[in-house]
């Protein structure tokens, strides 16, 4: 059963093209990137600065739009929802992380968590289950009255991991998720990412510089100036 | 709910910000409705005053005066109920800084022609009987802790002498809006007295004081008095006492003017002010409703936190500064109780405060909330790393 998962693939990335207006001089970022993602897996996208990693990732995550090609996720093609229906694609189906976690200051660890339930029609008491759930899964139920100021930056982005499965969606983004953190956190956010790849099957997609967050990957993909080089597995 | 908690928060993140801002808004609503409520003393006469009844005066100015003849003249006209007449006396207290309206009127058809002023049956019979007696307002007994049987001496500006009279009544207004500071005596004594000093000044009324049978026929009235008094001597000019009034007050309408024009301007001030402090706010946070809208949630929720902050902040402070308008107007109505005899806070001034507060909320928000929802995610995500 596991075998014919991982040949599916979730994403489908067609002919992606991508540029920039610098001046009245279009700046091209990517060009005819083409490449799929199978359900289950677990990517890295490695490049140099300016390589158009998060600029992709942004095309996958349905936060930009590309100019042309075709990007097809779960079956459906992005860049035919209308705003209103991308947002609420984006809620069902997109957990992002960021490199500097993002969390909103005036919201505790748990409220900060519960916020993507708040588009969905749960009542409080399934939300309330939903969020302690995330919260065991990062091993931070101990903290969740704790305000991200509060927290080691370590803990904030294991806060943010939780937010971003807790309404279990189809792909996690991560835009280097360990760019911000020490040696010891950065292995904690990996090791729980590897978790969440294998115990929980989630689809993730992260962009990063560090060898050791790539090493933890099943597939690694170069961006050079736009342009994907090689496969790595 | 969670939004509510969100902006609450959110309003409060820079604590010493967001209460000057506050502060603002209490100063600017507090300062509106003091303006405004001065503006309403200005008219508080106007309003007081009647439709009902005509004043009658000399068609040169109000300098002048009218033939005492003219009394039973005007009483023979159609529609004319009862004529009563008065004298401007401008007496002064001691010093000019004692200030308050004087008048020498004619008692019984005044004070019948004015029931506003509500006195004791007794105490009317009193003043009636005494030639030296006077009534005057329950304010400026207060003023000058005078009581019923107090000595009061005047002194003429307009009618020269020392000038002594006997408090026989004190009035109430029968309204709010009933001017409680005034000081009325005897005609008949001034004209006395005008006889033996000054006799061409005597047997003159400054105005007369025209009751009507039918309210609606006031210009009919008015016209048919002039026209008796046409090509005599002094000619009149009649007009209701609601008339009369605001032609005093247009006098110094350019004050009037300015004083609502600041007041106005003391909200645009608070308005940029308050527009700024959100701009800066919602600067700081167009990350984080960049991290909302990648969630998944829209641009109306970005603009409820938006707005729904500037409107907490400005109905916030509007609220506190409507709650202090009354104690201060009372104590600014105490302090200049001799130049607003009556001041007080109008509904519609706590109308106006409200939508003001509204408004600033509103516009404060525009501009912040435009940004942040046409901002796009993937900017505004970048504005974060
Ligand atoms: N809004 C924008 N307007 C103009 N140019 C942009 C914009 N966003 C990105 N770029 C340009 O596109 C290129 C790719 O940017 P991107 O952020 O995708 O790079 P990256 O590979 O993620 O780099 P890094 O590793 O430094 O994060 C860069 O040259 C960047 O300057
Ligand atoms: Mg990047």
């Amino acid at each position: 059963m596991r075998d014919s998962n991982e040949k599916e693939s979730i994403v489908s990335i067609n002919a992606v093209s991508k540029s920039y207006q610098r001046g009245n001089q279009p700046v091209p970022v990517l060009e005819e990137i083409t490449f799929d993602i199978a359900r289950g897996e677990f990517l890295a996208l490695m490049g140099p600065s300016g390589s158009g990693k998060s600029t992709l990732l942004n095309l996958i995550a349905g936060i930009d739009s590309a100019d042309s090609g075709s990007i097809i996720i779960d079956g459906v093609d992005i860049a035919s929802l209308g705003e209103a229906e991308l947002a609420g694609w984006r809620a069902a189906h997109v957990g992002f992380i960021f490199q500097f976690y993002n969390l909103i200051p005036v919201l505790t660890a748990y409220e900060n968590v519960e916020l993507p339930l708040l588009l969905t029609s749960l009542s409080r008491r399934e939300r309330h289950e939903h969020v302690e759930t995330a919260l065991a899964v990062v091993a931070l139920s101990d903290r969740k009255e704790h305000y991200p100021s509060q927290l080691s930056g370590g803990q904030q982005q294991r806060v943010a991991i939780a937010r971003a499965i807790v309404t279990d969606p189809t792909i996690l983004v991560a835009d280097e998720p360990t760019g911000d953190l020490d040696r010891v956190s950065a292995g904690d956010i990996l090791a729980l990412m590897s978790r969440l790849n294998e115990d929980f099957g989630k689809t993730i997609i992260m962009v990063t510089h560090d060898p050791r967050a790539a090493e933890k990957a099943h597939v690694i993909r170069h961006l050079e100036k736009g342009v994907l080089s090689d496969v790595s597995a | 709910m969670f939004l509510l908690k969100l902006l609450a928060r959110n309003a409060f993140r820079h604590r010493l910000r967001t209460l000057l801002t506050i502060l603002g808004i209490t100063v600017a609503i507090l300062a509106f409705g003091l303006l405004q409520t001065v503006v309403s003393a200005w008219y508080a006469g106007v309003n007081a005053s009647s439709a009902t009844r005509l004043i009658t005066r000399n068609a040169v100015s109000l300098v002048f005066s009218l033939p005492i003849a003219y009394q039973e003249r005007i009483r023979r006209i159609e529609g004319v109920s009862s004529v009563s007449y008065a004298n401007w006396f401008g007496g002064v207290y001691i010093t000019e800084k004692n200030f308050f309206p004087s008048f020498a009127i004619e008692p019984q058809s005044y004070l019948a022609l004015y029931p506003e002023f509500v006195i004791e049956p007794e105490q009317k019979r009193a003043f009636i009987s005494d030639r030296k007696g006077c009534v005057i307002g329950q304010k400026l007994a207060n003023r000058f802790g005078w009581k019923i049987g107090d000595s009061i001496p005047l002194k003429g500006t307009i009618f020269p002498g020392n000038w002594e009279f006997v408090v026989r009544g004190i009035y109430t207004g029968a309204e709010k809006s009933t001017d409680e500071s005034q000081f009325f005596f005897h005609w008949a004594y001034l004209n006395e007295t005008l006889k033996k000093t000054i006799p061409r000044r005597a047997d003159q009324a400054g105005i007369y004081l025209i009751g009507l049978k039918n309210p609606q026929s006031a210009a009919e009235v008015s016209l048919a008095v002039d026209t008796v008094f046409k090509n005599s001597l002094a000619e009149t000019l009649t007009e209701t006492e609601k008339a009369f009034q605001l032609s005093f007050v247009s006098m110094t309408e350019a004050i009037v003017v300015a004083i609502r024009i600041v007041s106005f301007v003391v909200i645009i001030i608070i308005m940029v002010v308050v527009a700024n402090t959100m701009a800066m706010t919602a600067r700081e946070r167009i990350g984080e409703y960049a991290i909302f809208k990648a969630m998944g949630f829209r641009w109306y929720h970005v603009a409820g936190m938006i707005f729904g902050e500037s409107l907490f902040i400005s109905v916030t402070g509007g609220i506190v500064g409507i709650l202090l308008t009354f104690p201060v107007a009372r104590k600014f109505g105490d302090v200049m109780d001799q130049f607003f005899p009556i001041f007080q806070v109008e509904s519609s001034t706590l109308y106006m405060d409200l939508s003001f507060c509204l408004i600033v909320g509103l516009v404060a928000g525009m501009f912040p909330a435009w940004r942040a929802v046409n901002i796009k995610v993937a900017d505004g995500l970048r504005r974060v790393g």
